[in-house]
């Protein structure tokens, strides 16, 4: 059994009571809500007379439903108008903050939280949306809920949980020009699977974590769950102090001096033990992209979809199914696969530093003819960054559309989505069948600066061939 | 309205208090890391209720298979114990893929294993997930598909199912299945108990609410 781990720490520290049935009552720190996995959650409240406990620890803004193109109200979309009005109502009625539409704070919610610096080291993080694992990469134990304990959230500020297992997934070495934290993660999940994690929090630790961007540990967590893992987390250092310093709901003053001490004593000891360790060489990660239907299905840019010979029997079922889905030849090489749409974007892949690693592939460059592609900022901050040092300029100029923030056609709740069987290159988190919004569409999941080269090539193409020496973390490394 | 129109079998009541015994026909969805974008695909969840979801169960795989889904043989009409492989329920945290089960009539499901978040989200709505070895979740889903009107039982407390290909509801005879299950000992006392809608439990703990949130540094702003 793990002790002295971070997850261990802050467990203890939330830990309520010891419930009946065996499971524990932890309290969140911090409530993230949004318009999709709220409303019932509202209503159950109210059918049981109960009201928010603490509403100045709930927090909500609108991402999945709202269109990127025109965001002028009402929506043309009914229903979404209909799920926006109900999220500012309840908002309303129990004295909730909505960083709404045009605040200059709306965002996906997974990005806005940690760029307003409420997400912090130590706390428990808890949101309507499996990606709430993205905010482990502070030192916080975040995870997705349901929307039964939204309700349990909104009435108790707690939530009755059972304690995981941790697995320390170690990285040495170095990432390559032109690889990033997004096949680093990918590189994880296809080596460990779908479900390697489920039953695990994922501590991501090592010369290669200490070395990434705040951005770049946001992108690994994010995907811990795709992996299984229902919590990710990297421990907190002086790289998560400089980020956080000076953000809006970051302490100061003096109590900034009290909170880093406080930080730094939860980071998992030189002694701490894990359940289980698993290492990898981060020099030895090309870029990858997923050719099949569940994230796992990952291979490196250079390599050829697997054939049914070099997959496990039990993955067999699974691969066969993928190859005609994805209308694939076992065997084949990826680059070079076809490609129709390109979506840069999500709370996976939609901050600055990922616009940039696109950018300065987009740069002097077109978009090749037939290609849709487009950029969704992650929030209205991303997008003021980014227009601030001009990176809408520069994908204007290549062909690729400049859109307005929310989480787009990563899961196609909104306007933007595939068409019949048509095969997007997206810096999303999800291949699954008709994920992007069409029952027969296809996703290629890679990272913004591979999206950007498949924009340009029209087809699969290794990004280290485009940008000889592309910094992979220009922002705030 | 008529006074003799034909009797309509009233739906399955959802959840409520403990959960120890299930009886009913199986069905089964063959499959490993069925995600839940499939149980319920993105365009349905823009709701503000529950209520419709029924009809968005699996809806993109039954349109794929024009009528020959499980969901939509006829013979599968009225079942209530689902039968799966490994991996069940993986992906997005929407609880609209378990209430969409249940208003499609689901009671529980058996299989491989499950995702987590899925599993918890079955739990609060009394819908337990029980795990089969693969061969016995195989064999119930060959059963099950050979003879849609058997009858599985499902007895909670001792983690057993019985498959009778025999019985239709209220007649006996020797099950042709009989097979254990696992479920762990907290979600087991939850749905044995009735405890497993736990929102009363956790508010009533006002105290020790109070007094975690005052050992928490970053609540009191890191004040001295």
């Amino acid at each position: 059994m793990s002790a002295g781990t971070l997850y261990d720490k802050v467990w203890e520290l939330h830990r309520v009571a010891d419930l009946p049935g065996g499971s524990t009552q932890l309290f969140i720190g911090l409530h993230l809500i949004h318009e999709v996995t709220s409303p019932q959650a509202f209503a159950a409240l109210r059918d049981l007379g109960l009201t928010v406990r603490h509403p100045e620890l709930t927090v909500a803004t609108v991402d999945h439903i709202v269109p990127t193109t025109s965001q002028a109200r009402p929506f043309a979309d009914p229903l979404a108008e209909a799920m926006l009005a109900t999220l500012e109502a309840n908002c309303a009625e129990h004295g909730i903050t909505l960083h709404g539409l045009g605040s200059g704070r709306q965002g996906i919610v997974h990005v806005i939280a940690p760029e307003l610096g409420l997400t912090q080291p130590g706390m428990t993080v808890a949101c309507g949306d499996s990606h709430t694992s993205t905010h482990g990469a502070f030192g916080a134990i975040a995870f997705g809920i349901g929307t039964s304990q939204v309700r349990d959230v909104l009435a108790s500020q707690s939530l009755a949980m059972n304690k995981l297992k941790v697995r320390r997934i170690w990285v040495e070495g170095t990432l390559q020009p032109g690889v990033y934290a997004k096949d680093l993660v990918l590189h994880v999940i296809r080596t460990l699977g779908v479900k390697g994690g489920v039953g695990y929090a994922y501590e991501f630790a090592g010369p290669a974590i200490d070395a990434l961007s705040m951005e770049e540990r946001m992108t690994l967590c994010n995907m811990a769950i795709e992996g299984g893992a229902r919590v990710g987390y990297c421990n907190p250092d002086a790289t998560t102090f400089a980020y956080l310093q000076g953000r809006p709901h970051a302490p100061a003053g003096e109590a900034w001096e009290r909170a880093v001490a406080w930080w730094s004593s939860l980071a998992s000891g030189p002694d701490a033990v894990f359940d289980d360790e698993v290492r990898f060489d981060a020099a030895t990660i090309a870029p990858t992209v997923t050719w099949g239907i569940t994230p796992g299905q990952g291979i490196g840019v250079d390599e050829s979809v697997p054939t049914l010979e070099q997959t496990p029997a039990e993955e067999r079922p699974l691969a066969e199914e993928a190859y005609r889905y994805m209308d694939l030849v076992p065997g084949g090489p990826i680059a070079g696969l076809p490609v129709d749409v390109c979506f840069i974007g999500s709370c996976t892949n939609g901050r600055l530093s990922d616009l940039r690693a696109a950018a300065a592939v987009a740069q002097g460059r077109r978009v090749a003819p037939g290609i849709k592609a487009f950029v969704v900022p992650g929030s209205e901050q991303v997008a003021a960054a980014a227009e601030a040092e001009g990176l809408d300029a520069v994908f204007r100029a290549a062909g690729f559309e400049w859109r307005e923030p929310g989480c787009s056609m990563c899961l196609a709740m909104n306007p933007d989505r595939l068409e019949g069987r048509q095969i997007s290159a997206s810096s999303s988190n999800r291949n699954f069948k008709g994920r992007q919004g069409s029952a027969s569409g296809r996703t290629l999941l890679m990272s913004p600066a591979m999206v950007a080269a498949a924009a340009i090539a029209g087809h699969v193409a290794d990004v280290r061939e485009l940008v000889a020496v592309a910094p992979s973390s220009p922002s705030d490394r | 309205m008529s006074t003799l129109s034909t009797p309509v079998a009233a739906p399955e009541p959802f959840p409520a208090g403990p959960v120890q015994r299930l009886q009913g026909r199986g069905l089964a969805v063959v499959g490993n890391d069925i995600d839940t974008d499939r149980i319920i695909p993105a365009r349905f969840l823009k709701c503000v209720t529950f209520d419709g979801l029924a009809e968005g169960a699996f809806a993109d795989d039954r349109t794929e298979l024009a009528g020959a889904h499980p969901f939509d043989r006829a013979e599968h009409q009225g079942a209530t114990i689902l039968v799966v492989n490994d991996n069940f329920g993986c992906g997005s945290s929407r609880e609209h893929a378990p209430q969409a089960l249940m208003r499609w009539g689901i009671r529980a499901v058996i299989g491989e294993s499950f995702a987590e978040i899925f599993f918890g989200n079955c739990l609060a709505l009394g819908i337990p997930c029980l795990t089969a070895s693969p061969a016995d979740a195989a064999a119930l889903q060959r059963a099950i598909a050979a003879t849609p009107a058997a009858l599985l039982r499902l007895d909670l407390e001792a983690l057993r199912v019985q498959l009778d290909p025999q019985a239709s509801a209220g007649t006996s005879a020797s099950a042709s299945l009989d097979l254990p299950l696992q479920l762990a000992e907290g979600p087991h006392r939850m749905l044995v108990s009735g405890q497993w809608d736990g929102t009363s439990q956790l508010v009533a703990h006002d105290a020790e609410l109070r007094a975690t949130a005052s050992r928490l540094p970053y609540l009191a702003g890191f004040a001295a």
